[in-house]
């Protein structure tokens, strides 16, 4: 793999895990428990979205081979994207979308503050932005986790169930691999092995304030950033979310 | 635990059956180009901490601020609408309270 393609993979994974989580945190819009937490992810399905624009245009960029980060958000298909499968998991109770959206930023925090530091201005830059929205995210997803984890023995009940179903694809956010291995070595990116000591520390600790026990396992669900075996929900997702440009192609406004 | 019932001021917690929702927070912003905390509205959350982010979710979108204050609705004590006159009529004809008889030089700026 040519170091171009290993970076359009990498971008393509950065990109793909913000547009399909942000996607996901976007379906609570007019449907969380309470007002206020419906604006906030809003917001943060809005941040992610903005990132994305920034991580698949630079994507575009590198391919160079004219596609815009419309078009690859909108025109590709399950096989294409190299999210996490953990973002494209379904929101559940709302206690599950916030133990996914934890799981998520706090491995995204560390991601974005090791690649500040990248050999790739361009790609240091767009890390620079988002880690200030998604420092914020993680302390809301943190504390809410704490609050439900710790809370009545019906929240805490459904919060160690939901760590229970994500916890198997906590693992795929730390495996390494070709691409991965060419990123670290011309400095882009930290092998994502390197940030599970920190990760385990942090979450940790975390889960211990909010009562809940970590599963006893490393089994980790792969093929999501690979994109060779995505969950079936992904496909589903990517229904309605293109279902405009499936309609009506090249439609515009 | 003596967690409030009333998330609204001079309303008596005692005797009152369980409220199932969050207390009630006034929230206020100082502006990017104001001078004090103006008040923007309220919001419910479980404890400070959670009104200070929601108040930054619900009130900051759209860069309005850059420092939030939270306060619980029931903290605050409130004049009664009923001793409008007695509070407000007796300055109304005091016109000398009021500092336009000087001239205030441009450089001095916003008093």
């Amino acid at each position: 793999m040519t170091g171009q393609a290993a970076l359009f993979e990498f971008l393509c994974r950065m990109g793909d895990n913000t547009l399909i989580l942000g996607h996901r945190v976007g379906e609570w819009c007019g449907h969380a428990p309470v007002l206020e937490e419906d604006i906030a992810l809003a917001n943060t399905a809005l941040d992610l979205i903005g990132q994305t624009q920034m991580w698949l245009g630079l994507a575009g960029e590198v391919e160079a081979q004219g596609r815009s980060a419309d078009d690859l958000a909108m025109l590709r298909d399950v096989w294409d994207f190299r999210n996490l499968l953990l973002v494209e998991q379904p929101n559940g109770d709302f206690g599950q979308t916030m133990m996914r959206q934890y799981l998520f930023d706090s491995w995204h925090l560390l991601m974005l503050r090791a690649l500040e530091g990248s050999s790739d201005d361009r790609v240091a830059a767009i890390a620079a932005k988002s880690v200030k929205e998604v420092s914020y995210h993680v302390e809301r997803s943190g504390d809410t986790v704490i609050g439900l984890g710790d809370g009545t023995s019906e929240s805490h009940r459904r919060m160690q169930a939901a760590l229970d179903l994500l916890w198997p694809y906590v693992g795929e956010m730390f495996a390494d691999d070709a691409v991965s291995a060419e990123m670290a070595t011309a400095g882009i990116a930290p092998e994502p092995s390197s940030l599970r000591p920190a990760y385990d520390e942090t979450v940790g600790a975390l889960m211990a304030e909010a009562t809940l026990v970590l599963p006893d396992s490393r089994f980790a669900h792969t093929g999501g950033k690979t994109g060779t075996r995505h969950t079936e929900h992904l496909g589903h997702l990517l229904t309605q979310m293109q279902w405009l440009q499936r309609a009506y192609p090249g439609a515009t406004w | 635990m003596s967690a409030p019932n009333s998330a609204y001021p001079d309303t008596p917690e005692a005797g009152k059956p369980k409220r199932h929702e969050w207390p009630l927070w006034e929230v206020f912003i100082r502006g990017q180009h104001g001078m004090s905390h103006r008040h923007v509205g309220s919001l419910h959350a479980p404890d400070a901490e959670m009104a200070v982010k929601n108040a930054r979710d619900v009130y900051t979108r759209r860069n309005e601020g850059v420092s939030i204050w939270v306060v619980e609705a029931r903290h605050i004590a409130a004049s009664s609408p009923s001793d409008k006159g007695p509070l407000y009529e007796p300055s109304e004809s005091k016109v000398y309270r009021h500092p336009t008889f000087f001239d205030i030089p441009d450089d001095v700026g916003a008093m």
